[in-house]
């Protein structure tokens, strides 16, 4: 038996979606930007597709800017904010257990020279409002907050963030990662006070390498790349339109029913979790309350075993994770999230992630536990000497 | 007027007296093998002691060029215009022409150096070499003969057509592969089992390769590693067999009931036995590795002595006196070097004692692996008849 519980890495493209790509490569296949009826046909596609995703965020069409994934989604929102809002000033808040996506932009603007601030988070994952309230002033040009960390899962305080902000620097921009929520629980950036939002599109069953950017209405925002003005100039480049039509298909079906959904996950989370501390010294990392815990990640530290092995001896009883580091012998790479939130040395290199996505069955679950139960003992004998 | 042909130089090979025409098959196979994936449509024969790999129509003449400087066995090679036979003027035409296209400064010492197969062609050699040489100096007055040492050797070979060619390219030497037979490579994804493979391959042997793998203290990807390794040397080596072996039990059993400061050794002892066994149903005449005296604990004199016991075949290790640079080098020119640095895990550390032996004892060693009798043969008998045979 397979059970797929790296969701959290890349999900399955649905049925749907992938239809939706394949007609508008082989049928639609005409550029948006062309005048003839081809071209109309194209642009048909993306204006829908920006209607159907406008919607699961209760946002406006033109607020909805499509990007090649996550990770450019994330850099279009924090150098195009920066840029813009020179007039706030140089400093920027972000917590200290961001993606790469957002860490890595961030150490690149504080090459630039701008003050970035890496807000700490305490021992759940949970980023300390306590700190952004200290923090935020009148010269912050930009905060920038994960909606649900992709490592633990942790739920980050959004909505009291965005308060604070509004409060201490009603100047600066506030962008969310959503990377890890959307599709997974009701995101109503404008109500909460975001201007900015980033997706991708091949977390939530859609294709890899499209995504998209929420602009807040009135958010001036300078582009990234240059060219022929496509998307109202913020994001030139002629649009991915299957990317575009297999992305809003996924975000349709992904967004109906997030109430319902989060419910059986919780029950999936729960099967995993009780029968995973059947075992001895296993930790669960990240929020231990409903609020602070996305059902859909849950991230595990089992002593006394090297994450990559147990990875792989879970992928020969077919069942797919994630490692939370990498024991190569010339770059072992520790996890920046595990550190913030304090996870003790011997717990560094022996965690491992599962994460779900609507499509996990009970029986998965089951079948993970029962190889784990299984795995765990035995490598645990094993150890250098 | 573009190459249309190669002329391939031989060293060695053309000494080996009566068996001269196997090595120079083996060659042949080796440069058509070389071939086979290059654009355009080669014709490689034998002709007058020489070799031709001649060229029909427009082909990829970078690409010719780069896989034949892989075969081993060339020495040197030459790309080759080729003319028909239409009278001296139109020959002196042809020649100037290739010096015009051939080189940007045209300030060089020359000699003409003709061969003549046909022997009714008008002209003698020694006139030919004499006129053409007039009209080179003719033509290009920057140039000058010196019949000693000049800095370009211009040949003209005259049989039913007329060749031309002034430029040598080096080969890599050594002998064809196939010409001495069979050996067995233990290949890792480190920097040094490829190299070895590569040089032992070098001197005409055929390779085949084995591999132990350990999952899951070994990834999927560690073990893609090797066999893209095993296909960047077998562009040099020729095809070859990889075995595929899961070491995993064998490893834990050892780990289990042997001293642990003796796991390596023990480990490397029974990979020896596992190739050689491979080895002999190959009718492989003898065992390759990358071992390098004093590079790890593992490859000190004494460890060699003791790993060296457990195989009834010859073990070469041809990088035995290379520092590690050298290897390095080598893997650079090869081509192995990006791929066998790739940090996929190898988690075998688990198995790697903290303080191993350095000076390990044969018979202690012997003794300790006594203690896996009645235990390991089973999953050695396993590991043999599950191994995965990767045609490379």
């Amino acid at each position: 038996m397979e059970a797929y519980l790296d969701n959290a890495a890349t999900t399955r493209c649905s049925e749907k979606a992938a239809q939706a790509v394949t007609e508008a490569m082989t049928v639609t296949y005409g550029n948006p930007s062309s005048m003839h009826r081809k071209g109309m046909e194209a642009e048909r596609i993306v204006k829908d597709a920006r209607e159907t995703i406008a919607k699961t965020l209760r946002a406006k069409e033109k607020e909805i800017v499509f990007t090649s994934g996550g990770t450019e989604s994330n850099n279009l929102a924090i150098f195009g904010a920066v840029q813009a809002n020179r007039r706030a000033g140089r400093r920027i808040l972000t917590s200290a257990i961001e993606h790469p996506a957002v860490r890595n932009p961030m150490k690149a603007l504080q090459e630039q020279g701008y003050e970035v601030i890496f807000l700490p988070v305490d021992a759940q994952g949970v980023v300390s409002l306590k700190a952004l309230e200290k923090e935020a002033n009148a010269e912050t040009a930009l905060v920038s907050l994960m909606q649900v960390n992709n490592e633990i899962g942790t739920v980050e305080p959004i909505a009291e963030a965005s308060k604070i902000i509004r409060e201490k620097a009603a100047q600066a921009y506030f962008h969310v990662d959503a990377i890890q929520a959307y599709g997974k629980r009701i995101l109503t950036p404008e109500k909460t006070g975001i201007d900015l939002l980033s997706v991708s599109g091949h977390k939530i069953h859609g294709p890899k390498g499209v995504g998209f950017l929420y602009i807040r209405e009135r958010t001036k925002l300078i582009p990234q790349i240059l060219g022929g003005g496509q998307q109202w100039g913020l994001r030139s480049g002629t649009e991915n339109v299957p990317g575009i039509a297999g992305l809003a298909a996924a975000a349709e079906e992904s967004c109906r029913g997030l109430a319902e959904k989060e419910g059986r996950m919780r029950t999936l989370r729960a099967q995993l979790i009780t029968g995973l501390q059947t075992m001895e010294d296993i930790l669960i990392n990240g929020g231990q309350t409903d609020e602070t815990a996305s059902p859909y990640i849950t991230s595990v530290s089992v002593s006394g075993v090297r994450s990559e092995v147990l990875l792989h001896a879970l992928e020969e009883e077919g069942v797919y994770v994630s490692a939370g580091s990498a024991c190569a012998s010339n770059k072992p790479a520790v996890s920046e999230t595990l550190k913030a939130i304090g996870l003790p040395e011997q717990y560094l290199s022996s965690t491992v992630r599962f994460s779900f996505s609507a499509q996990t069955t009970e029986e998965e679950i089951a079948h993970a536990v029962d190889a784990m139960q299984r795995i765990v003992p035995k490598l645990r004998k094993y150890t250098r000497k | 007027m573009s190459y249309q042909s190669f002329l391939i130089k031989y060293g060695e090979i053309g000494i080996k007296g009566k068996n001269r025409y196997l090595f120079e098959d083996a060659l042949v196979d080796q440069i058509r093998f070389a071939l086979k994936d290059v654009d355009g449509i080669f014709h490689v024969r034998k002709t007058d002691g020489r070799i031709f790999a001649e060229v029909e129509g427009a082909y990829d003449y970078d690409g010719a060029v780069e896989a034949l400087s892989k075969v081993f066995g060339i020495v040197r090679f030459c790309p080759v215009k080729v003319t028909s036979d239409e009278g001296f003027e139109a020959l002196s035409d042809a020649v100037c022409a290739h010096i015009e296209e051939t080189y940007e400064k045209k300030d060089f010492t020359f000699k003409v150096e003709t061969r003549r197969a046909r022997k009714n062609y008008p002209k003698q050699s020694m006139e030919v070499n004499a006129d053409l040489g007039e009209r080179i100096l003719e033509t290009f007055p920057g140039t000058r003969v010196d019949v000693h040492t000049p800095e370009v050797r211009i040949h003209v070979e005259i049989r039913n057509e007329i060749s031309i060619y002034s430029e040598e390219i080096e080969g890599p030497c050594g002998m064809p592969v196939g010409t001495s037979g069979k050996a067995m490579l233990l290949l890792s994804g480190g920097i040094d089992s490829p190299v070895a493979g590569y040089m032992t391959a070098k001197r005409g042997v055929q390779i085949e390769a084995v591999y132990f793998h350990a999952p899951p203290y070994t990834s999927d990807r560690a073990k893609q590693k090797v066999i893209d390794l095993a296909k960047i040397i077998s562009v040099y080596t020729g095809p070859m067999k990889l075995y595929v072996v899961n070491f995993t039990d064998i490893q834990l059993a050892i780990y289990e009931h042997c001293p642990h400061d003796e796991l390596t050794i023990i480990m490397r002892r029974f990979m020896m036995q596992i190739a050689e066994h491979f080895a002999k149903a190959d009718d492989c005449l003898g065992l390759i590795t990358g071992e390098s005296i004093g590079q790890v604990a593992s490859q000190t004199m004494q460890a060699l002595f003791c790993t060296d016991d457990a195989a009834t075949l010859p073990v070469y290790r041809p990088l035995i006196a290379f520092d590690k640079q050298d290897i390095v080098h080598l893997s650079e020119q090869i081509g192995t070097y990006e791929t066998s640095i790739l940090p996929y895990e190898d988690c075998c550390t688990i198995f790697v004692a903290k303080h191993p032996v350095t000076k390990p004892r044969l018979d202690r060693i012997v003794l300790s692996e006594q203690k896996l009798d009645g235990i390991v043969e089973p999953l050695v008998e396993k590991a043999l008849s599950d191994v995965e045979i990767v045609e490379i």
